[in-house]
């Protein structure tokens, strides 16, 4: 979040001499806290993700790790609460009222800032969605702290304190950032970022209960209707399992369509680099990279794709990137598990109709047997 | 109705180059442009206020050379351009920005008329935090309306704006009163081409220039370095994975088979799963 002009390495170097000087009030400030994010019933898989990297830096620090669940009284608020338990929480901090049934910022910055003041962390993890941001970014001026945005690895120091390091620059640069003399910590991470961890069943876990500070009369915003999306596959990209993508190299929206062929055949989502939003080719829910989705699938297939630092940042958490393109100079072959150096319109009909021979005998086997 | 939009001029940073040696960004000869997610923010005040009548102040934070972007602004058509300039804002992280962004707001409340509206992209390109918006408002404590898509009816005699908010799983129809801070979402709209009046008026005009004593601050440990609570300690370039793409070779046999066999070695469970997951189970 920092602005880019303190970020080149001379002037970085004399300020990394730094040192933490917390001031006498910040001293309490301790445990990490992960906000859950609940809306529409609904947990953000983000907020189970950035409960892994909490737990790390908790054990690291050797403090509690904290679950943050805010929204009205009922079931999927108990749900999302003995979820935390089961990613890792060691305890939960509960506001329950029915003026949180929407997201509103004015009514959750509330109830964050409150809960901080009140039970005093030292580093606070929020996702880096469309709430995450508008919540965090509101929380952090409200208690004067540092808030490092969108972060792709997060540490903590010897001296304990966090290291967030996230890109800058467009994405052609790394930097670390310390909010060394203020408190909380806060940091958001995008949703993928960071890995899964694993669920493990846990029936208990300690639940404080915090009261709302305000009512629905103190709050001016007033939502008169919520339009979901028709097209589910839009939040699908990022935790599909299989992603095909596309880029310039396949020269015209006609052939984009052999992409979404075999993202179909596989029963993947498709996607596509930059340019291709930008000429309307694709709709900018397809973005995948830095200013798109991030994706962490099995199997990534890039198809006349160039593999620009932008696009790759969205695309490293993959397990398997299989990438397709005539020039074998290509970045993207730097970071590619396999690589075929091909004509991508050529091949893609071949791979559709190969996978589709592959996968149907599969499954005709199974069915047989 | 008067409306603030705040702009950022910003490196055109799909021509930065990154020294290999030194990590250091090479600004030499970069091209500056307005943050492309401003212009969003841009014509949208400029349609509300054709709509509804009144005044569109700009305002950016930079260097002296940020008088470009204001310029540029006027020939699309705003009314006003305030810059924001001193070396004391050098350095600052998203807090100290939003201190003298909030600070310079208030001092064109009192110079040119209360906003009513205040207007910033979602993000820029080089900070790139989506967070001065928030700032912003909470600082001046103006409602926030943050991802919209589409500004509404207005009501004058209630002072309420009807919004559409891009929230995670769909579309939030909102209703909120005046003064609001509304980040825009991409997309949304195109900038209109300035006209010929404008773009003689435009280079014309006078760009309105304020160090932080013009726009009111007074407490300068609020501001640049100082005032940022946040620190860079490390910058560095991401480093190659440790080794390259195996390619893969057809030789005489059908690359597509090739291929597919050499992703089924390397993730023998990816099979069944696929299967699976094509059957559509
Ligand atoms: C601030 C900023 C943010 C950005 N964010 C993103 C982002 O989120 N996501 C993103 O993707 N980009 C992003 N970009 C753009 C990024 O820098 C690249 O410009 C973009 O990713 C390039 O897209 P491409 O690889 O499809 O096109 P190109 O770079 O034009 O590459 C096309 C590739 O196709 C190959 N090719 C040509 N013909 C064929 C063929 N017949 N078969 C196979 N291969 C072929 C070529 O060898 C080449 O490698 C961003 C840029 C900026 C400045
Ligand atoms: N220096 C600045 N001057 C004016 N507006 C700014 C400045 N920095 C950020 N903004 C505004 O805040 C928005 C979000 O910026 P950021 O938090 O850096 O992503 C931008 O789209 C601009 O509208």
């Amino acid at each position: 979040m920092s602005e880019p002009n303190k970020a080149p390495a001379p002037a970085a170097a004399g300020r990394a001499a730094t040192k933490k000087e917390l001031p006498e009030h910040f001293k309490a400030y301790k445990h990490v806290w992960v906000y859950v994010e609940v809306e529409r019933g609904q947990v953000h898989p983000v907020s189970w993700e950035l409960m892994g990297a909490g737990r790390t830096l908790a054990n690291k620090l050797g403090v509690d790790l904290a679950a943050v669940v805010l929204g009205p009284e009922g079931e999927p608020l108990r749900a999302a609460v003995a979820e935390s338990f089961c990613y890792g929480a060691d305890l939960a901090y509960v506001v329950a009222s029915d003026v949180l049934t929407d997201y509103r910022n004015e009514s959750y910055t509330a109830a964050m800032t409150d809960l901080v003041n009140t039970y005093k962390p030292e580093i606070l993890l929020l996702g880096a969605t469309t709430l995450g941001r508008d919540l965090a970014g509101a929380v952090a001026t409200t208690l004067l702290t540092g808030l490092t945005a969108d972060c792709t690895e997060l540490d903590v120091d010897a001296d304990g304190s966090l290291a967030a390091t996230r890109p800058t620059f467009g994405g052609s640069l790394l930097c670390t950032i310390y909010t060394l003399n203020y408190r909380p910590q806060m940091a958001t991470c995008r949703p993928r970022v960071m890995s899964m961890p694993e669920r493990v069943e846990k029936l208990v876990g300690k639940v404080i209960e915090h009261p709302l500070g305000i009512v629905e009369d103190d709050i001016v915003t007033k939502v008169l209707s919520f339009l979901p999306d028709r097209d589910s596959a839009k939040s699908n990209l990022a935790y599909a399992d299989v992603v095909v993508a596309g880029g310039m190299g396949l020269g015209s929206p006609e052939n984009f369509q052999l992409v979404r062929q075999l993202a179909q055949t596989l029963g993947a989502e498709y996607g596509c680099s930059r340019p291709l939003v930008q000429k309307g080719w694709v709709t900018s829910d397809r973005q995948i990279g830095q200013t798109g989705k991030t994706i962490r699938p099995k199997l990534y297939i890039a198809a006349g794709i160039s593999g620009a630092i932008q696009h790759r940042v969205g695309v490293e958490g993959a397990d398997l990137i299989v990438a397709i393109n005539t020039d074998k100079n290509a970045p993207i072959f730097d970071f590619a598990h396999v690589g075929l150096v091909t004509d991508a319109i050529r091949l893609l009909p071949a791979l559709t109709e190969a996978f589709a021979k592959r996968l149907s005998a599969h499954s005709s086997d199974k069915l047989a047997s | 109705m008067h409306i603030v939009v705040c702009i950022k001029q910003v490196p055109d940073s799909a021509q930065i180059r990154v020294h290999p040696v030194t990590n250091t960004i090479m600004r030499q000869g970069v091209p500056t442009i307005i943050n492309p997610y401003d212009l969003f923010a841009l014509e949208e005040a400029l349609r509300l206020r054709d709509r509804l009548g009144g005044e569109v102040t700009v305002l950016t934070m930079g260097p002296p050379s940020a008088e470009d972007s204001l310029r540029k602004a006027l020939v699309f058509g705003a009314n006003r351009a305030v810059l924001l300039t001193d070396r004391f804002f050098a350095g600052s992280d998203t807090l100290a920005t939003t201190f003298a962004l909030a600070t310079a707001i208030t001092k064109i409340s009192e110079t040119y008329g209360k906003p009513d509206i205040v207007f910033t992209g979602k993000q820029t390109i080089d900070g790139d935090t989506a967070q001065v918006g928030p700032g912003i408002a909470k600082r001046l404590g103006l409602l926030q309306l943050t991802y919209v898509s589409k500004v509404g009816d207005y009501d004058a005699a209630n002072g309420t704006i009807d919004v559409e908010r891009r929230s995670e799983g769909g579309t939030q129809m909102l209703r909120s009163k005046m003064p609001v801070l509304i980040t825009m979402l991409e997309g949304t709209n195109e900038i209109r081409r300035g006209t010929m009046a404008d773009t003689l008026r435009a280079a014309r005009a006078e760009v309105v220039k304020w160090n932080a004593k013009d726009a009111g601050v007074e407490d300068l440990s609020k501001c640049g370095l100082k005032g940022s609570p946040t620190i860079v300690k490390r910058v560095f370039a991401p480093g190659p994975r440790a080794e390259k793409a195996a390619f893969v070779e057809a030789g005489e046999g059908n690359p597509a088979d090739a291929l597919i066999d050499e992703i089924f070695k390397r993730q023998p469970t990816l099979e069944a799963e696929m299967t699976a997951l094509a059957r559509g189970f």
